[in-house]
């Protein structure tokens, strides 16, 4: 440990032979006292965002909720619609895309931890996917409508649940791979040696160990598609009929939001709000959930 | 961890099966061959991107050649693309991202580990991610309704008259105060990387051994001192690669851009001009392209060029961090 504290201290070595000069001494403490004051304002600034973006979706979004609101089909501007098709389509959409996307994701998550190892394959599908998780989600969009909705002439809620669910994968591989790898071995072998085959040691006792973790990286998946919008402005198009048919273009909050929020009609903006507190209520609430629910994995 | 926990007893020595279990052998190999499927299925994803935005943009790369990247035109009438000005758009927006939010994540991180209770650390942490998990459409609106009106009305005025008389700053901060433009969208990008950068900055500096820090402590540094000179000089690699991370998500950011960005192609040094992103240009003027037209295949070779920047940054990214953690 010495040897290797060795490197850092040498700067203070020089410092402390230079201990009687005051002016030095002087200039650290300044210095200290600027950094540790920048360091704070940034810290505010950042809260100071967070807190203007939720103070100015309640005080505008608040004003529009109503069950009218919830339960009524959007309309053309000035009919006094709702948002009901939105939230339905953005709930088909998000849900089915989780269904989808989140057993491929695990079990390339499991790939990863259990049977991959460091081989280069298994490296390169870690690489990859780390990739594709921070990618621009544009580009998802645009790929899925080259797939999906080019070759059929149409736009549908197909196209915009393949695209979610490609966005889905990437987050679920990164925590089943962290959370299976937090399970202790001594637990894989306790299983082995009672006779079990591997299939049934990762899922009957590894994945249920890390269950936890697992859930957390579903709920965190759906709070980041609940929210996309460029993906599914490609795919799903968005449609302000009332339609339930996947085999037609589809509500989505986002979308709703995005097309609205640019209108001259007030009742759309409004709409447009109300839309984005809904969302933005929904995404950060399991968010929180999930942070819990990571805790508690923790602690076990 | 190590990268090899998995495979612990997937050696020769491994407990076999037992003689009574002979008639399911076949339920191994088809589960670690569909969780191997799975993995493979990421890789055909990327390769399929590639693939397909490649084909897609095809007819504009023909037709225009390697000028395409060098021409500024986007007119639909004359039916004449370039992707000049989006590129010149995005690089210059996630600069000005990246140059406010470094500072900013850096701030947040140095003050989330070393100065913070624990009391406190925990909640303005929470606080911090929760930013990163607002939508992106969320910060569009946010930044059009309530940033764009203050930078029309205070922020650019007051640049106009202070840094904008200096006689070698004055192109780049002159033009009517619209609120709008590539400044507005260069800051919100930076309130929308800042969270990510922070919190890989945080867990690099959390997973310093510590006594490494507690050595330079003893020997009488300030929290200032053990940050630049211990923390940072042995972090360097990973922070590096955080960066990397908060321009690939800039670079590719779509629905707040288009809020803010103006949404002109225009080349222009004032940082108050009214411009365009690949992404919101996309995103703007794919809706009104017919199928198979040359404007589709521009927006697509677009597409393509965005793809090749985000993916050889978050590639880096990915390596720096690798090799910061190791």
């Amino acid at each position: 440990m010495a040897s290797q504290a060795v490197p850092a201290a040498q700067p203070f070595g020089a410092l402390s032979r230079a201990a009687p000069d005051i002016g030095l001494e002087r200039r650290r403490r300044i210095g200290n006292l600027v950094a540790t004051v920048l360091a704070g304002v940034a810290t505010l600034i950042v809260l100071a965002a967070l807190a203007s973006i939720l103070w100015t979706l309640l005080s505008l979004g608040i004003g529009g909720l109503s069950l009218h609101t919830l339960a009524t089909v959007t309309g053309p501007a000035g009919s006094n619609g709702g948002l009901l098709n939105p939230i339905i389509g953005s709930l088909i959409q998000v849900g089915l895309a989780t269904l989808i996307g989140t057993p491929i994701g695990m079990m390339a998550g499991i790939y990863l931890a259990e049977f991959g190892g460091a081989s280069p394959l298994a490296n390169a599908v870690r690489f990859v996917s780390d990739m594709l998780l921070s990618a621009p989600s544009i580009l998802v969009g645009l790929f899925v409508y080259l797939l999906l909705v080019a070759p059929f002439h149409h736009f549908s809620g197909f196209a915009g649940v393949a695209a979610l669910a490609i966005l889905v994968i990437p987050i679920v591989v990164r925590t089943t791979e962290d959370m299976l790898r937090l399970v202790p071995v001594a637990m894989r072998e306790a299983a082995a040696a009672l006779g079990a085959p591997r299939w049934r040691v990762v899922v009957q006792v590894c994945l249920r160990a890390a269950r936890k973790g697992l859930l957390t990286g579903v709920l965190l998946a759906i709070a980041r598609i609940a929210g996309e919008t460029a993906p599914l402005l490609f795919t799903s198009l968005g449609n302000l009929n009332w339609s339930l048919s996947l085999n037609e273009s589809m509500a989505s909050l986002p979308v709703t939001i995005y097309q609205y929020a640019g209108s001259p009609s007030d009742d759309w903006v409004q709409l447009a709000w109300t839309a984005a507190l809904l969302i933005t209520a929904g995404v950060l609430f399991i968010n929180i959930v999930a942070r819990i629910g990571l805790r508690g994995q923790d602690r076990s | 961890m190590s990268a090899s926990a998995g495979s612990e007893f997937s050696d020769g020595s491994a407990p076999k099966p037992g003689p009574g279990r002979t008639g399911r052998d076949w339920a191994d190999p088809a589960f670690s061959g569909l969780a191997k499927a799975c993995g493979i299925v990421v890789l055909v994803l990327i390769g399929g991107i590639i693939v397909v935005m490649l084909s897609g943009g095809r007819l504009a790369f023909t037709t225009f050649g390697p000028g395409f990247l060098t021409s500024s035109a986007w007119n639909p009438v004359r039916d004449v693309y370039g992707a000049l000005t989006p590129i010149f758009g995005t690089i210059v927006t996630s600069v000005i991202g990246l140059v406010v939010a470094v500072p900013l994540a850096f701030g947040c991180a140095f003050y989330l580990t070393e100065m913070a209770p624990r009391w406190l650390a925990g909640p303005v942490g929470t606080a911090v991610e929760l930013l990163a998990a607002v939508p992106s459409i969320i910060f569009g609106m946010w930044g059009f309704f309530v940033i764009v009106p203050i930078m029309a009305r205070d922020i650019q005025p007051a640049l106009i008259h202070s840094v904008g008389r200096v006689w070698f700053l004055h192109p780049f901060f002159s033009g009517a105060p619209f609120g709008t433009g590539l400044l507005t969208g260069g800051l919100i990008l930076a309130v929308m990387v800042t969270p990510f950068i922070a919190a890989v900055m945080r867990d690099v500096f959390n997973s310093m051994p510590p006594v490494l820090k507690e050595s330079a402590y003893g020997l009488g540094s300030t929290r200032w001192d053990v940050m630049r000179q211990v923390v940072l000089p042995w972090s360097r690699t990973a922070v590096i690669g955080g960066i990397m991370l908060g321009l690939g998500r800039a670079l590719g950011e779509t629905m707040a851009i288009t809020f803010v960005i103006g949404n002109t192609n225009r080349i222009s040094a004032s940082l108050f001009s009214p411009g365009n992103t690949i992404a919101s240009l996309i995103a703007l003027e794919f809706p009104e392209s017919a199928a198979g037209s040359l404007k589709l295949s521009a927006l697509l070779a677009l597409g393509f060029v965005l793809m090749v920047i985000s993916f050889i940054t978050l590639a880096c990214s990915r390596l720096l961090l690798r090799a910061g953690k190791a």
